[in-house]
């Protein structure tokens, strides 16, 4: 197979004895979708941190094409093409939707620096953040603050943003985490068309494994940090160590193992 | 055309608009509708203010930056123009070389502060901005050799500006063209141009990613911005804001000393002023400062006629007489937070909806 667009080697961090990941290395190519699965406390979110850079890795590198990307901070690995779209809800609050969108969109364009310009002076910039809040189903929401979102919707908007950006790696964090029956179809069919793109590289932490068995071309098991399986659904779910590991639970559980 | 004036951020509330417009008409016609100098005077002050005001808000209300150097950068475009002024004599020429090496010695400070500090939680911030000016307020009035020391130094402006230029000799109005109508009018065009300079930054791309980072810098920072220089970038063009302000005051008042520009009662003041105006609205400052000027000014005056209108009653004259004024306007500061947590521009827009 061709080179890995992202990939991790040996990817560790310890928050003073306690080892959260544990020497994970996997590549990630473009055009595949990869589910990362794991029980609470597996190290799913840490693992994306240092992936995108909010956390510093005590040990191991990050690539991104090839090129090591690990001493570099959160908005340079953004810059470069890496996404995020956050587990906790992380949004500009009194901003408005559009704003909010807005800023992503700038960001890409590599606008922010211009102190001249009116922010509503750029026609093509307001018509891309509206493309995206459509492809959110928020156009009614458009000029609402953050704030006076409701869950479902701050996630939908979280999702815009991270679209906005146009990155190449896709992180989502349970994306349909607490939300509406309704809505998760809305963020489900963006992520299957983004897949469908076929250039794209996607991560997807999510517990949900109907969704999972559905989208995923690959899945990642951690558990207590460390990589514990790794290949194609079918094989992944059907093996003993993710049996007794997260299945079992979740089976028993109701998908919060 | 009012639009692009005030960068499409319009003052959406009518009442918020028709006080912006009555200030806007006394302060232009200011030296044609007063007689007095004190009217002047704190016509000019009030003009001053909204540019120092609107540029500590770009910094508190639009960044979340808690700076208490503001008055240090205000001090310097003072003394800049004013020792250059008084060293090297009463010319144009001497002005304009004491401002732009106030304001480059200004960006420059701002700069090292921003780049050393702001890297750090707000709260150190705030101390550190703290430190820098009260060492900067010492060095100035211990080097009296060049500043004068507490006293400040009282220089001489340029011939246009004296109050002994006539630009015409027949009365326009009713007002004698003087050279001080003109120094007021050199202040109040400027202290225009520079609010509406600031209102287009903060309503700029650039202005926009400051409010976010304001609002989650954590989330700034993961959308591709390096937070640090758009912070260290707010807090030069505050601090050059700041600068002018302070040539301007210096300009009008022909002196400048530590006790105009420098001291802490100032700071305060300006936080005041953002806070009773409305923090991240830029028309606060102009409420603000109107307001808090004004009170200043003639709360003293007004308190001196009520306690002698209220003579005859018990404790009443006391509790009115002139020398209570600070208590009122604590007061008056109190309440105001109280009921407009969001300032009057707050209070204003939210009730138009």
């Amino acid at each position: 197979m061709s080179r890995p667009v992202l990939e991790t080697r040996d990817l560790t961090i310890r928050f003073g004895g306690h080892v959260a990941v544990d020497h994970v290395s996997a590549g990630f190519h473009a055009g595949t979708l990869t589910a990362i699965v794991g029980p609470n406390g597996a190290g799913k979110t840490t693992y994306f941190n240092l992936i995108s850079g909010q956390l510093p890795a005590s040990a191991g590198a990050v690539h991104l094409d090839g090129t090591e990307i690990t001493p570099l901070g959160a908005a340079a690995r953004t810059r470069l093409g890496i996404g995020r779209a956050f587990q906790l809800t992380n949004l500009f609050p009194s901003l408005t939707v559009h704003e909010n969108v807005r800023l992503a969109v700038q960001a890409r364009a590599g606008g922010g620096g211009n102190i001249l310009a009116r922010w509503s002076s750029r026609r093509d910039w307001i018509e891309r953040a509206d493309h995206f809040i459509a492809a959110a189903n928020l156009q009614d929401k458009r000029d609402l603050p953050a704030v006076a979102l409701p869950h479902g919707d701050k996630r939908k908007l979280e999702v815009a943003i991270m679209m906005a950006l146009e990155p190449r790696v896709f992180m989502f964090d349970e994306p349909t985490a607490g939300m509406s029956v309704d809505d998760v179809p809305v963020i489900l069919d963006l992520i299957r068309k983004l897949k469908d793109e076929g250039d794209k590289t996607i991560l997807l932490v999510e517990h949900k494994m109907d969704v999972v068995k559905s989208l995923a071309d690959r899945i990642v098991v951690l558990h207590n940090g460390r990589l514990v399986a790794d290949g194609e659904p079918i094989e992944v779910i059907g093996s003993p160590i993710v049996q007794e590991a997260y299945l079992g639970v979740a089976a028993n559980g109701g998908g919060h193992g | 055309m009012i639009n692009a004036v005030l960068s499409g951020d319009l003052p959406r509330s009518r009442v918020l608009s028709a006080a912006l417009v009555v200030i806007l008409v006394v302060l232009a016609s200011a030296p044609f509708i007063f007689d007095g100098a004190q009217a002047i005077n704190t016509s000019a002050k009030i003009c001053v203010f909204i540019v120092l005001v609107a540029s500590y808000d770009l910094l508190l209300g639009y960044t979340g930056i808690v700076s208490f150097a503001h008055t240090m950068f205000y001090g310097i475009g003072g003394y800049g123009v004013g020792l250059a002024l008084y060293g090297w004599g009463a010319t144009w020429s001497s002005a304009a070389t004491g401002l732009v090496l106030a304001l480059a010695a200004g960006i420059v400070l701002a700069l090292v502060i921003g780049l050393f500090s702001l890297r750090v939680r707000a709260i150190f911030y705030a101390m550190v901005t703290l430190a820098v000016a009260s060492a900067f307020a010492i060095l100035a009035g211990q080097l009296s050799d060049i500043t004068g020391g507490e006293d400040g130094r009282s220089f001489r402006v340029p011939e246009l500006l004296r109050p002994g230029f006539r630009l015409i000799d027949a009365p326009v109005l009713g007002t004698q063209i003087t050279g001080r109508v003109i120094a007021y009018y050199i202040v109040f065009v400027s202290a225009l141009v520079l609010f509406l300079a600031g209102l287009r930054i903060v309503n700029s791309p650039f202005g926009r990613v400051l409010q976010a980072i304001r609002e989650n810098d954590f989330r700034a920072e993961a959308l591709g911005y390096r937070t640090v220089y758009y912070r260290t970038a707010a807090n030069c063009l505050a601090a050059g804001m700041a600068v002018l302000a302070g040539a301007l005051n210096a300009l009008w008042l022909r002196y400048t000393g530590p006790d105009t520009t420098l001291s802490f009662a100032i700071m305060l003041d300006i936080l005041l002023m953002v806070v009773i105006g409305g923090m991240g609205t830029m028309y606060g400052a102009v409420l603000g400062a109107t307001l808090f000027i004004v009170a200043q000014n003639y709360l003293q005056k007004l308190m001196g006629t009520a306690s002698k209108a209220t003579e005859a009653l018990p404790l009443l004259p006391n509790l009115l007489h002139p020398d209570r004024w600070l208590l009122w306007l604590g007061i008056l500061f109190v309440l105001s937070v109280y009921f407009f947590p969001t300032g009057i521009v707050g209070k204003l827009r939210q009730r138009r909806g």
